[in-house]
């Protein structure tokens, strides 16, 4: 449900320079991943990690070859439609990215807001999210009162509250202790094992061997493994 | 268990954060001075239409016939000199409508040159008659040689060609009214883009994380237009209020010249109150729809703009 063939990617207008300095960041990239599978996408820092990731939550698009994500050919989808596939993605950033002004209740119920669900329905699963990930007394608290774990398990709570069936996370870990990112590796398999497609960018090599899963290893832009 | 939460959800949640702007604070102020701006234009606009209306009815085909000493007997015929006149330019080819003017109205025709009735003063007032004449038609000098035997020293003034004048002149007035409306509307647009411009770029960061949660470009640009739209109607209702008392003393203003407010009597009888409350009344009704009007155009604006400039630059994310 997720196929990637001969992807190319750079970056628009980097160098200001004539087109020659556009350098591609990802190169001819060929892989697919089946619904409800686990992979970590693994390479060196620079080496394209976070670009494929972009290209797969629709932050960008492919300079070239073809992407077919959820079952949607990315090149023929309207605005709207690729709106309507990023609900069915949920992201978990390395520095989480959750608004300020929001408290932690609202920034968990955002993507239900947006996708038009009716206040009334809102509450008790938010609560209930939160719970699962172990926030139930800072509903109303903002993000900056919170610690770097806490804020990751909020915005972990807001990549699934809606329920999506892929999803991603680049160096989830990063700014997390060794408990922590445990806690959070099994928040992931735990969501992997009711059937969400999972892909998890990290060079943390230590935490891929406890949790082994096919690769995808990246190399200056190429892929050099899959599986 | 779960904990309550405390108070119930306010109706719509600010997840922009789009009350906490700066430059939308100063918005209703700049869209205020516009519909400010704006009600003077329509005003004048209207005021012009309506002096080209009055002017261009009688242009081209009015001329007034002033018989002095109207009542004395003519030369022959035997009517009074006045009514021989009439009765002679009602038969002269070319003449649509002849009418005698009454005293009342004489009266109010002098009022604002003498300041009361020509008889408190002891003025002996000609007799003066109204002709329209069928367009292209003139009196000619055989026929003004007839008039002058039948009743020496009558005067024949032809105000055409000054009303054609007048009345070009007003419709240009009205020309340039329009233009200025058409400026202060694209300028109350050029400000609303550029207040929503900054919201934008000082929202950059929440925008790319709402829209990669999969916000439609529809709903983040409805979003911001509910913001301008509110804040552009307000500045419109701003702006028609304080342009409703300089419209007001205006209206007075011009009162004596506009023919309705004669008959209501003067200002300096009725005193200031009643004086200012009879400005008030003599607004015309058109500009009683406008000025209403005014915060729905603003608020129309704000909303088109808003909605355009937001999709245009949520272009820029993929
Ligand atoms: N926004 C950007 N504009 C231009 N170049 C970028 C941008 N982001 C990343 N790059 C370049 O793309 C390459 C891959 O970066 P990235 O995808 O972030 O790798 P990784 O996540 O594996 O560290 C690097 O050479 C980096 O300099
Ligand atoms: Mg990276």
């Amino acid at each position: 449900m997720i196929s990637f063939q001969s992807v190319g990617f750079s970056y628009p207008g980097v160098g200001s320079g004539a087109g020659a300095s556009r350098a591609a960041v990802l190169q001819d990239i060929s892989f697919a991943i089946p619904a409800g599978g686990f992979r970590w996408l693994l390479g060196a820092s620079g080496a394209g990690k976070t670009s494929l990731l972009r290209l797969l939550y629709l932050a960008a698009r492919p300079s070239q070859g073809e992407a077919i994500i959820l079952g949607t050919r990315l090149a023929s989808t309207s605005r709207h439609e690729r709106a309507l596939l990023r609900r069915q993605i949920g992201v978990v950033f390395q520095d989480f990215r959750l608004l300020g002004y929001l408290s932690a209740f609202d920034n968990v119920a955002l993507p239900l807001r947006l996708a038009g669900r009716p206040e009334g329905q809102i509450r008790a699963d938010v609560a209930e999210m939160l719970r699962w990930v172990g926030l139930a007394e800072r509903l109303e608290t903002l993000p900056a009162m919170l610690s770097g774990g806490e804020q990751q398990r909020v915005a972990i709570a807001r990549a699934v509250i809606n329920r999506p069936r892929l999803i991603l996370a680049d160096e989830p870990t990063g700014n997390l202790d060794d408990a922590q990112a445990e806690r959070l590796m099994q928040l992931l398999a735990e969501l992997n094992r009711l059937g969400t497609s999972v892909v998890v960018a990290s060079h943390n090599e230590a935490l891929v061997a406890r949790y082994p899963a096919p690769a995808l290893r990246l190399e200056a832009g190429r892929l050099v493994a899959d599986g | 268990m779960v904990r309550r939460r405390p108070a119930p959800r306010r109706a719509r949640l600010d997840e922009l954060g789009l009350k906490r702007a700066f430059a939308q604070r100063l918005l209703p102020f700049l869209v205020a001075a516009m519909a400010f701006l704006a009600a003077l234009a329509i005003a004048g606009m209207l005021a012009a239409a309506s002096l080209a209306r009055h002017w261009q009815e009688g242009a081209g085909a009015s001329l007034t016939v002033e018989v002095p000493d109207p009542e004395a007997p003519a030369t022959s015929g035997g009517l009074p000199r006045a009514a021989a006149v009439l009765a002679t330019l009602k038969k002269t080819p070319g003449v649509i409508a002849a009418r005698r003017l009454g005293e009342t109205e004489i009266d109010a025709l002098l009022r604002p040159w003498l300041g009361t009735t020509p008889a408190a003063l002891g003025i002996a007032v000609p007799g003066v008659i109204a002709l329209r004449l069928a367009p292209g038609m003139a009196l000619g000098a055989a026929d003004a040689a007839q008039l002058a035997r039948l009743a020496a020293g009558i005067v024949i003034e032809d105000h055409g060609p000054w009303l054609a004048r007048l009345s070009t002149l007003a419709r240009s007035l009205e020309a340039c009214a329009v233009l200025a409306l058409g400026v202060v509307g694209a300028l109350a647009a050029l400000v609303v883009a550029v207040a929503t411009r900054a919201g934008l770029s000082a929202r950059r960061e929440a925008l790319e994380i709402i829209h990669g949660l999969g916000a439609s470009d529809g709903y983040i640009a409805a979003r911001f237009a509910a913001r301008t739209t509110m804040l552009a109607g307000l500045g419109g209702v701003y702006g028609a209020l304080l342009a409703l008392p300089v419209l007001v003393i205006l209206a007075d203003l011009a009162a004596p010249f506009a023919a309705g407010a004669i008959s209501a009597g003067s200002p300096e009888a009725m005193g200031e109150p009643a004086a200012l409350l009879a400005g008030f009344l003599a607004l015309p009704q058109s500009m009683w729809l406008a000025l209403p009007a005014l915060p729905v155009a603003a608020a129309a604006i704000g909303w088109l703009t808003t909605q355009s400039t937001v999709r245009q630059w949520l272009r820029n994310l993929p």
